[in-house]
């Protein structure tokens, strides 16, 4: 048993008013920037070989979000990023399904119908995503369409503007209603960690999500440069392991958008592994959301087994 | 499905960069001698206790022509050539040393014990670094405020320890031979390699023969070279003890002395401190290189309200140190330099558990050859124990507490020694008021064991004085006009 730091040892009740949560949210124990940043970047050192690599290749494929979130989104799109992810290697069989696939809300029905049976997740944005600039009861119905047609996890966004300007029991309010429209749907918070400026912020982000209902915090939307980083995920996964010491509840971390290449991913990995422990090396506990880190994975992973690189037409576009 | 665990593969950085000699002899005038009345001793890996190489031992003889090879080529090349010139060779020092990297960390990685992850990313790129800044101020001594003409000194005895053994060689070097002076430099018994190394590249460098010589041997060479005559200045890096004799017996004389000593610094940690950063300041702090480091933060102190998160956050990480083979690219922890070493780091533990402390180690398998010991912090330790007083030069860590600032002063400075000292708060006037208090030659904040050629690096108290890096470094070396004594 882990004894707690004292800023954890009692943590504020969802509704029990802006100034103990400020309190409690200011009171965490600070991040210094230079020292996260070295952490992750000695981390990133680890020199990952053989089977433990394969091994890694595997559980990152496991652990990808599939995801288009484009305007121009079809339901032929769609429907080809789902066979993909049933099979994203349709030369091996081997390779696992993919943890989920995230669409807009308007394309789950899609999503649902060419996924079922697969143990494919059906992830939709909503909250007026990427920007949360809608009214609560705006966002709730948002969710509740996403929800009532058979998305199984609901990605919300806070709201930012309300988060930077100290408004934090009405960001806090909000992931709690949003948690009770999911229903059984796991919910992912984005903190949009590339507008909250400093990792003290992620910190608190992190922390207000988790005791608001997070079953997942997520970096980015994808739409904000930079989206996810090695020192922001360091600080999450730390919050994530505080978490679970205070409460024995495990809420999962996602990093999103910019990670592209397998080698990328893996230092993720080795990141989650030191940080959180090997209790979070599980697509119930990590994720990544991306596209184009797919294929890298699939191709590093064949050449894992063959000793030689398939060129980039060997693997199938999304 | 494969094991739910992950379990990183072997990851070991190749030996065949290094290409190791059977035998080494002496570097004297420029070219490799063998000694004319020493012997020889070899030199083991301390991860597999391997003989590496059988390294020629310089006797009083081999002192004698080392140091008259120094003097000449101070006389006749080095000291007159003009700042611009010399700087020209240690930039090619530098480049050399940067190009052979991986060679440089291999050996010293197999010679010393030391992961290579720090020999790599921390012992070489520093060295270089350290040739690179005094290159830049060879040519620029008159703007250094040491007066309008500085002059250097002369000839240098430079004895160097086991723990950087080319990092020490090249903070010794680089100021000295910028400032125009010539060198004789002993490393350490258990670790000569790398300077040897070092000495190839002098050649390669074409440095002019005898501006350094580098002459490898035990304590009594060292003796020799320190009490040799001829010398005009003597730079010691080692244990307070050695540095003690070595000042009593310069005593009256007109060699100048900077020492580099003991130290048992204490690692402050407030209980408004970034916890997690702290946490990898304390780990960084002591278990860095295996503890063997003279500023090591082997003193913890942390205020009372938050010691238990603080020692459950630090034992749950130190649980994620790896400790092995020094040549794996993900080894934190390698092994202890010599047995000899590890007989007193041992015998330091037993006295701390016999004196009641209580001891907590790091459950983790020790290769079965080669010399190990598992990351180990105490608790319940007072400041009358042994291992708060006494510097352990290895990974165990004392843990104490404080409830108030002027405690945790009060505590910190109770030490003969006075290296380092690190201070961990969100507080920024607390930083200030702490470092201004503090007696030690270094106080980091917010950070540990950091390191930079243009920061100036020494002691207080039993842990020596002058200061090497940086401008500071310079004045060791040099004899100001304004200052020159009557008989210079």
């Amino acid at each position: 048993m882990t004894t707690l730091h004292p800023a954890i040892e009692t943590l504020p009740e969802p509704g029990g008013g802006e100034a103990a949560l400020r309190g409690f949210l200011h009171g965490l124990p600070g991040v210094d920037q230079v020292g996260a940043e070295a952490r992750a970047a000695g981390l990133a050192t680890r020199s990952i070989k053989r089977e433990s690599k394969l091994w890694a290749l595997e559980l990152a494929v496991r652990m990808t979000d599939l995801t288009t979130l484009e305007g121009a989104d079809t339901p032929g799109k769609v429907r080809a990023l789902c066979a993909k992810a049933r099979r994203p290697d349709p030369s091996d069989p081997d390779v696992p399904p993919v943890a989920a696939v995230c669409v807009y809300p308007d394309l789950v029905p899609i999503a649902v119908a060419a996924l079922a049976g697969s143990g494919v997740h059906v992830a939709s944005v909503a909250t007026a995503f990427p920007s949360g600039r809608a009214s609560l009861a705006v966002k709730l119905a948002d969710v509740a369409d996403a929800v009532a047609a058979g998305a199984s996890e609901i990605d919300m966004v806070i709201d930012r503007g309300a988060f930077l300007s100290g408004r934090y029991g009405q960001v806090g309010e909000e992931i709690a209603a949003v948690k009770a429209a999911c229903r059984d749907a796991r919910l992912k918070v984005i903190l949009e960690t590339g507008e909250l400026a400093t990792l003290d912020n992620v910190r608190r982000a992190s922390w207000l999500a988790m005791t608001h209902g997070a079953d997942f915090i997520k970096t980015s939307t994808g739409k904000v440069s930079p989206a996810s980083t090695l020192p922001v995920i360091l600080v999450m996964l730390e919050a994530v392991r505080d978490f679970h010491d205070a409460t024995a509840r495990a809420v999962g971390v996602k990093a999103a958008g910019g990670i592209r290449v397998a080698k990328d991913a893996i230092r993720y990995l080795v990141v989650v592994h030191e940080t959180a422990g090997a209790a979070w090396l599980d697509p119930d506990r990590f994720r990544f959301g991306a596209s184009s880190l797919l294929n890298d994975l699939l191709m590093q992973r064949r050449k894992q087994l063959t000793g030689v690189y398939a060129g980039p037409d060997h693997f199938t576009l999304d | 499905m494969p094991e739910p665990t992950w379990t990183y593969a072997p990851a070991p950085e190749s030996r065949d960069v290094v290409t190791l000699r059977s035998a080494y002899g002496l570097f004297v005038d420029g070219a490799f001698t063998d000694p004319t009345d020493g012997g020889s001793f070899k030199t083991v890996n301390p991860a597999t206790e391997e003989v590496l190489a059988e390294v020629a031992q310089a006797g009083p003889a081999d002192v004698d022509r080392a140091v008259a090879a120094a003097r000449r080529a101070h006389t006749e090349v080095w000291g007159p050539m003009p700042g611009r010139e010399r700087a020209k060779y240690l930039y090619r020092i530098a480049r050399i040393l940067a190009e052979r990297a991986r060679e440089f960390a291999v050996l010293e990685t197999l010679d010393n014990g030391k992961p290579i992850r720090e020999s790599r990313d921390v012992d070489v790129p520093m060295a270089s670094a350290h040739f690179f800044h005094y290159a830049g101020w060879a040519d620029k001594l008159e703007h250094a405020g040491f007066g309008a003409e500085p002059r250097p000194l002369g000839v240098a005895g430079q004895v160097i320890p086991w723990n950087f053994p080319l990092l020490m060689a090249a903070w010794k070097l680089a100021p000295a031979l910028a400032t125009g002076n010539t060198c004789v430099l002993k490393p350490a018994e258990t670790t000569p390699l790398s300077a040897l190394l070092l000495a190839e590249v002098l050649q390669q460098a074409d440095l002019p023969p005898g501006v350094v010589n580098i002459i490898p041997g035990a304590g009594d060479t060292g003796a020799t070279l320190v009490a040799h005559p001829d010398l005009d200045k003597v730079a010691f890096t080692g244990s307070t003890e050695v540095g003690k004799a070595i000042q009593r017996q310069l005593a009256g004389t007109r060699v100048r002395l900077t020492l580099e000593l003991g130290g048992k610094a204490a690692n402050v940690v407030f209980a408004d401190a970034p916890i997690d950063q702290a946490v990898e300041g304390i780990v960084n702090g002591i278990f860095f290189n295996q503890g063997h480091v003279c500023c090591a933060g082997s003193r913890l102190l942390v205020q009372e309200s938050v010691v238990d998160a603080v020692l459950d956050t630090l034992k749950r990480r130190l649980g994620t140190l790896r400790l092995g083979d020094p040549l794996d690219k993900n080894t934190d922890i390698g092994a202890i330099n010599s047995a000899e070493q590890l007989a007193r780091i041992t015998a330091l533990v037993e006295a701390g558990e016999g004196e009641g402390a209580q001891r907590w180690s790091v459950a983790c398998e020790l290769p079965e050859h080669g010399y190990w010991f598992p990351p180990t912090l105490f608790t319940d330790v007072s400041q009358s124990h042994r291992i708060a007083r006494e510097e352990i030069f290895g990974p165990v860590l004392s843990v104490l507490t404080f409830r108030t600032p002027d405690e945790a002063i009060a505590k910190a400075n109770n030490t003969p020694y006075g290296l380092s000292a690190g201070v961990w708060t969100e507080k920024g006037s607390r930083i200030l008021w702490m470092a201004q208090r503090l007696r030690a030659g270094v106080v980091w904040a917010n950070t540990f064991n950091r390191f930079d050629p243009a920061s100036p690096f020494g002691g207080y108290q039993e842990s020596g004085f002058g200061r090497e890096g940086g401008r500071h470094g310079l004045a060791p070396y040099l004899r100001s006009p304004d200052l020159r004594s009557p008989d210079a």
